[in-house]
C-alpha cells in the first residue's frame, strides 16, 4: 500500500478499502511526457486522443527534434506494431496493378533521400479566432521541421506502375478510432498527384536518423512537406492512386477545408463552397528569446527565429519593435532544402525603459506578407498566420 | 554426479538472473510513473470543478460526463467554446459521422449545459499578450 501511495503522489482516502491487484486510476494512464520522450514544458491539449504542442521559445533548434515536436492524433496509436509482418499496399482505380511491399523490401529496393521538412498542424493558432473555431486550441507550437529519412513516393509509383488518369492519392493507416469501430478510419487524408510526385514527397522510416517515434508514424509515414501535417499520414499500411479527389476521413467538410471565396466571420458556409487546403501560407516564429524577458537599459536584443512559406521560400523577415508602425529586416538563412523552414536574426535596439513588444514579419517568394491581425475567418480555424509578438520589459 | 553438480549451478544462475531481472523490471516500471493529478474519487467536485474531468460544476455536468467522454476527453471540451447552435450542430456531426448515439431526453440538458458553461467570448481581431511570465534576460 505504501508503494502505490508513494506512486500516486498523494495519500489514498480510503486505501485499505482498494482490492488486492486493482490499479488506481491515476496509475492506468502512463505519463504522455515520458511515454513519448517529450519535454516538460510541451503543453498537452487532449489526452485521448493525445495531442500536444510546443511553446515558442522550445523551437529555438535549426532541426526540430522529438522533445520540441507536436503531437497531432486523430484515432488512437496502433498496438503491437510488428515490423517483419508490417506491408505497404499500393492500390486504387489508377494504379495497373495492385502491389503490396514489405517493409525490408521497400528499404532495400528503392533510392533512401533525407530532407528537413517543415510540418504545420493546419489548426496552428486556431485558438485566437473569433467567433471561436471547434477542435483542439493550438496556439503557436503546432509546427515543427526534422531531418526526414525514406523513399520517394514516385519510385515505387513508377515501380507499381500508374494510369494516366491518376490525379490523387490518399493515405490509409493503422491508428484506430475513438469508438473502436474498426470500419472507421480516424483519418485517411491524401494530396495530388503532382504532390506525390515531388522529390521531397517521401515514405520515411527514419526521423532525425533514427526509428521514427510511434507517436509520429513508426514504422512507416507518408511525409509531404509545406502542406497540413494532416496530409503527411502516419502509419501508413496502404495508399490508393485515385481518378477523383481522395474522399477518405476528413477529405470532406469543414475538415481541412477553408471557404473558396471569402466570408464574413462566423458566416455558416456549405459544404460545396469550401476548398481543400494545399500549400501552407507564409509564417515566422520567434524562438529567442522566450516572451516576458526583462532587460537592462543599454542592452542590445538579440532575437532570432524561423520562417516558412509552404511550397514557396522566404524572401525576406523583418521586425517591428512599434506595433507595426517601423520594420527593420532581420539576416535570413537560405533552406537547407526545399520545404525546410529558413533561420532569421536580428541585434535590436530598444530606445527606453518600458514594455516592448517585438513582432516578426515574413514575407514569401510571391511577395505576401503575414497579416498583423488575424487573417481570414474560417469555420474550422485554419491558416492563422498572424505575425508573432513577444514581449519585452526594459528596466 | 558431475552431470548433476553442473545442472544444480546452471540452475542457481538462471534463478538469480531472473531475480534481478524481474528487480530491475520492477524499477524501471516503477520510474516510468510519475505524480498525476488525478482524484481517485471520481465523483470529488473542488472549486466548482469536476476534479477528473475538469468540467465545470453544474445543473447537467453527469449527463454530459456519461454522454460525452465514453470516447474522447473531456479535454475536447474544456478548450471549446461555442453558441448553443455551435454545440447543438457538433452533437449532429458527432451522431452524423462519429458514431455517437441518440442523447433522446437527455439532449436539451447536455446543450444547455455546454452552451451555458462553454460560451464564446468577444475576443476582437486579435487579443493583447497576456500571462506572461516575466523573467530576467542574461545572455
Amino acid at each position: 500500500m505504501s508503494t502505490i501511495t508513494a506512486l500516486v503522489g498523494a495519500e489514498i482516502v480510503f486505501g485499505h478499502l482498494l482490492p488486492e491487484g486493482y490499479t488506481p486510476l491515476a496509475l492506468q494512464e502512463k505519463d504522455p511526457f515520458n511515454l513519448f520522450k517529450k519535454d516538460k514544458e510541451m503543453r498537452v491539449l487532449n489526452d485521448r486522443p493525445w495531442n500536444m504542442e510546443a511553446q515558442a521559445h522550445l523551437l529555438d533548434d535549426d532541426i526540430t527534434p522529438n522533445e520540441f515536436m507536436f503531437i497531432r492524433n486523430n484515432g488512437f496509436i496502433p498496438k503491437n506494431i510488428d515490423v517483419n509482418t508490417w506491408n505497404l499496399t499500393i492500390k486504387g482505380e489508377s494504379v495497373k496493378e495492385e502491389k503490396t511491399y514489405s517493409l525490408a523490401a521497400l528499404k532495400s529496393k528503392f533510392k533512401q533521400y533525407t530532407y528537413q521538412l517543415t510540418l504545420e498542424c493546419g489548426g496552428n493558432g486556431r485558438s485566437e479566432f473569433n467567433p471561436p473555431a471547434k477542435g483542439n486550441q493550438w496556439t503557436i507550437g503546432a509546427i515543427s521541421c526534422a531531418n526526414w529519412t525514406g523513399i520517394r513516393l514516385r519510385d515505387i509509383l513508377k515501380d507499381v506502375g500508374i494510369k494516366d488518369d491518376a490525379i490523387y492519392i490518399g493515405y490509409h493507416s493503422a491508428d484506430t478510432h475513438l469508438t473502436g469501430d474498426k470500419s472507421k478510419a480516424p483519418i485517411s487524408r491524401g494530396v495530388p498527384i503532382s504532390k506525390a510526385l515531388q522529390d521531397e514527397t517521401i515514405l520515411a522510416f527514419k526521423m532525425n536518423g533514427e526509428d521514427i517515434p510511434i507517436a509520429h508514424g513508426y514504422p512507416l509515414r507518408l511525409v509531404a512537406g509545406g502542406w497540413p501535417a494532416s496530409a503527411s499520414g502516419k502509419w501508413i499500411t496502404s495508399i490508393s492512386i485515385r481518378n477523383k479527389v481522395h474522399d477518405g476521413a476528413k477529405m470532406k467538410g469543414s475538415s481541412y477545408r477553408v471557404p473558396c471565396k471569402p466570408v464574413a466571420p462566423g458566416t455558416k458556409v456549405k459544404d460545396e463552397d469550401m476548398c481543400i487546403i494545399e500549400s501552407m501560407p507564409i509564417k515566422s516564429l520567434i524562438t529567442y528569446p522566450k516572451t516576458g524577458a526583462l532587460i537592462k537599459q543599454g542592452e542590445k536584443l538579440t532575437i532570432r527565429g524561423h520562417a516558412w512559406a509552404g511550397e514557396l521560400e522566404v524572401s525576406e523577415v523583418e521586425y517591428s519593435i512599434d506595433y507595426g508602425s517601423t520594420w527593420t529586416s532581420c539576416n535570413l538563412k537560405k533552406a537547407s532544402n526545399r520545404l525546410a523552414w529558413q533561420h532569421f536574426s536580428a541585434t535590436v535596439t530598444l530606445p527606453s525603459k518600458g514594455y516592448f513588444e517585438v513582432w516578426a514579419r515574413a514575407t514569401d517568394s510571391n511577395g505576401k506578407s503575414q497579416p498583423m491581425l488575424l487573417p481570414g475567418w474560417n469555420p474550422k480555424g485554419y491558416l492563422n498566420n498572424a505575425c508573432h509578438r513577444i514581449a519585452i520589459k526594459v528596466v | 554426479m558431475r552431470q548433476k553438480l553442473i545442472f544444480s549451478v546452471l540452475l542457481l544462475i538462471l534463478v538469480i538472473g531472473l531475480f534481478f531481472l524481474i528487480l530491475r523490471n520492477t524499477q524501471s516500471t516503477t520510474s516510468n510513473y510519475q505524480k498525476i493529478e488525478t482524484s481517485t474519487d471520481t465523483t470529488a467536485i473542488e472549486n466548482g470543478v469536476h476534479i477528473n474531468t475538469g468540467l465545470i460544476e453544474a445543473e447537467g455536468l453527469h449527463l454530459v460526463i456519461a454522454h460525452c467522454t465514453s470516447c474522447h476527453s473531456a479535454k475536447l471540451i474544456t478548450q471549446n467554446r461555442l453558441s448553443k447552435e455551435g454545440w447543438q450542430e457538433t452533437i449532429k456531426w458527432m451522431q452524423e459521422t462519429q458514431n455517437l448515439w441518440d442523447l433522446g431526453n437527455d439532449e436539451e440538458a447536455v446543450v444547455n449545459y455546454l452552451a451555458k458553461n462553454y460560451a464564446p467570448t468577444d475576443i476582437g481581431r486579435r487579443a493583447s499578450l497576456k500571462n506572461i511570465e516575466w523573467y530576467s534576460l542574461k545572455d
